[in-house]
């Protein structure tokens, strides 16, 4: 392919019927990724903060790991805005000179706000932990001890009060940036969701509905999300206790006890949260079918037709429906309650996809059709970005950078 | 004959400054030409575009594409003409291959032959950036790369976009890009470069039917701001509210 011809697009896209010379799928996985991990990130703070503002005490080993866990799911909802972008080292442009009438600018400075509330509260809920910390590693000689002290001393940021009223003050500041911190969640992936409201050219996106069915489904996949990593390391925990003591042993039953506990009761609010999710996106295609507008004929084809497989079957049957009866059925066990999660997962992943992809997937002449072929393997930098393995490397990151923090903070610690 | 040094740093100064000054500083401008050099508010560029005199030759995308250097092949374009076909059985077959950059010469539309006498009605239709009055292209771009001139027409700064694809999205009209080789949002200018130095835009020149015409719409004696005041003028996608400011001239209601 000579130089001329890379058209951004070209690579994936497929047209059908009469589409306008320009159109190609712009919006390719990246901006599939992008609410996907962004409502994640919001997802897993709300649920942190059903324990720290309304006091949901069996949440609570769960609470504190997802807090870390959104930080480290933090950096990773705008990687994928940077690895879409066609001038990524420009991106930089939308914080220092922002265009206050776009979604995108504003967005930059919700996500900020967040980024510190989030950040803060983290150091509210630790700094116990680093100054206890920085003591016990006093006189400690190695290297590893001597580089772990220095960097709790830092962490402490000075404040070394651990009295009792000092660490009152602390839970206090965790109670009011949490209550803080949820509207601006809710916030981060509303306006997630406006971006793609407010397009009025596009007739799937065009609904003032959009930011809120963004809001639930990222609650929803943030708690899903949250509740499987929390699964995959206490099992993982339990294993080495198995290993070390054996089947029987106290400390075995105490983590599977723990485990499930906190596995049911944040089942019931993911129940919750998932119900108003359908709900929504119910409401707006119904609604959507009740006015006709001119775009319903289009719109109509694409959801029945084209896309009936993506919407209809993987993303309400097999990412929505199934799961919702797995949960409810009596007796709920870890191994069903992975499935379900894992398929719930998949379902809001779908719906990103429906949303981004099906967005692009009919013409704006209303007369035709484009097919996204996603890039599997990599030809070229673009390929790379915009195709699986760049999907897998932001689904990937979040893990590493949740590793790398928990070395530091011990989130998963129970006590 | 002999010169003090204060008298020789005069004279110097006075014969460079001389020599500097270009001889086109002494070029007669037409009141056109001030005016959309200045980009004063007197200006408002808007384009007409006659549906009934487009043939559907295909030269004036092949002007614009070199014009604006938009990479001949690619299938990407900042102008392009649509050919409709409606059949006596009320269907409409729409197609544009490459644009229609090489005109329309083949009776297939799409692969599928249509035979003459099954035909109602064919026409074509150039389409290109409407710059619009209120465009949702400028509204979205996150950092204000894409702006509006104070004359109306819409620009994209190649150096500040990042290349989100955000106001490609946001256009109703579909005639944004990514332009193939600077890797930033593309589209029609209405040849800024060009009619802000008075002369005619590259497809308007090229055109040997008379079907586009740019002009003011602010000065009433311009020949394109009579006929969108006289005549029965249409603009594309109304519904979207950009109000767009290319004027179509006998618009089919098939037109997309």
């Amino acid at each position: 392919m000579t130089e001329e011809l890379v058209v951004h697009g070209l690579e994936w896209t497929t047209k059908q019927l009469f589409v306008y010379p320009n159109e190609f799928i712009y919006w390719s996985i990246q901006i599939v990724m992008y609410p996907y991990m962004t409502g994640l990130v919001a997802g897993a703070f709300v649920l942190s903060s059903l324990y720290h503002v309304f006091g949901q005490e069996d949440l609570k080993d769960m609470a504190r790991f997802s807090l870390v866990f959104s930080l480290a799911l933090l950096p990773v909802a705008m990687m994928p805005l940077m690895y879409h972008l066609q001038q990524p080292l420009r991106g930089i442009n939308v914080m220092f000179t922002p265009h206050f009438t776009s979604a995108i600018a504003a967005f930059g400075i919700v996500f900020s706000t967040y980024a510190l509330i989030v950040i803060s509260e983290i150091w509210f809920v630790y700094r116990k932990y680093f100054v206890e910390q920085v003591a016990e590693l006093k006189g400690k000689d190695d290297f590893g001890s001597r580089f772990m002290s220095v960097l709790y001393t830092i962490l402490t940021l000075g404040a070394f009060d651990i009295s009792d009223a000092a660490v009152a003050k602390d839970k206090k500041a965790v109670k009011i940036l949490a209550a803080i911190g949820i509207p601006v969640a809710c916030f981060l992936h509303g306006y997630a969701g406006f971006i793609f409201g407010s397009v009025k050219a596009n007739a799937l996106w065009m609904s003032p509905l959009m930011p809120v069915i963004f809001i639930m489904s990222a609650i929803v996949s943030g708690i899903a999300l949250c509740m499987i990593t929390y699964i995959a390391i206490m099992e993982w925990k339990k294993f080495k206790a198995i290993l070390a003591r054996g089947m029987g042993d106290q400390s075995v039953l105490h983590i599977r006890g723990v485990e499930m506990d906190v596995v049911k009761k944040a089942s019931r609010y993911l129940l919750g949260f998932l119900v108003a999710a359908i709900s929504l996106e119910l409401l707006d295609l119904i609604f959507r079918g009740y006015t006709a507008m001119k775009s319903w004929d289009i719109l109509r084809e694409v959801m029945y037709e084209e896309d009936f497989v993506k919407i209809f079957i993987l993303q309400y049957g097999l990412g929505n429906l199934l799961p919702f009866i797995l949960l409810l059925l009596p007796k709920l066990d870890i191994k069903r309650t992975v499935v379900a999660l894992l398929l719930i997962l998949f379902g809001v992943f779908m719906m990103r996809w429906n949303v981004v992809i099906g967005g692009q997937a009919f013409s704006l002449s209303f007369a035709g059709f484009m097919h996204y072929h996603i890039p599997f393997w990599p030809h070229n930098l673009e390929t790379y970005k915009e195709g699986v393995f760049g999907a897998l490397t932001v689904a990937a990151t979040p893990f590493a950078i949740f590793w790398v923090i928990n070395k530091v903070v011990p989130s998963l610690r129970y006590d | 004959m002999s010169y003090s040094r204060r008298d020789l740093l005069k004279k110097t100064l006075a014969g460079t400054i001389a020599a500097s000054v270009p001889l086109s500083a002494f070029k007669f401008l037409s009141p056109a030409q001030v005016k959309a050099s200045i980009g004063d508010a007197n200006v408002r560029w808007a384009f007409v575009v006659d549906t009934q005199k487009c043939v559907g030759c295909g030269l004036c995308v092949k002007a614009c594409k070199n014009e604006n250097e938009v990479p001949y092949d690619a299938p990407v374009t900042r102008t392009w003409v649509e050919r409709y076909v409606v059949t006596k059985d009320g269907k409409t077959h729409i197609d544009s291959p490459m644009g229609g950059r090489d005109g329309f010469t083949d009776g297939k539309i799409r692969d599928k032959e249509i035979l003459p006498e099954d035909i109602s009605k064919a026409f074509f239709v150039p389409k290109l950036c409407n710059h619009c009055e209120t465009p949702a292209c400028v509204q979205v771009c996150p950092v204000g790369a894409t702006y509006q001139t104070k004359d109306g027409v819409v620009l994209v700064d190649r150096k500040w976009c990042i290349g989100c694809g955000y106001c490609i999205m946001a256009c109703p009209y579909g005639v944004r890009f990514f332009h193939p080789v600077h890797k930033v949002a593309e589209k029609c200018t209405f040849c800024y470069h060009r009619i802000t130095k008075g002369l005619e835009s590259a497809c308007v020149a090229a055109c040997p039917f008379g079907a586009r015409q740019l002009g003011n719409l602010k000065d009433h004696d311009d020949p394109v701001a009579k006929i969108i005041m006289n005549e029965r003028v249409a603009v594309l996608k109304d519904e979207y509210g950009t109000k767009p400011q290319v004027f179509y001239i006998g618009l089919d209601t098939n037109v997309r």
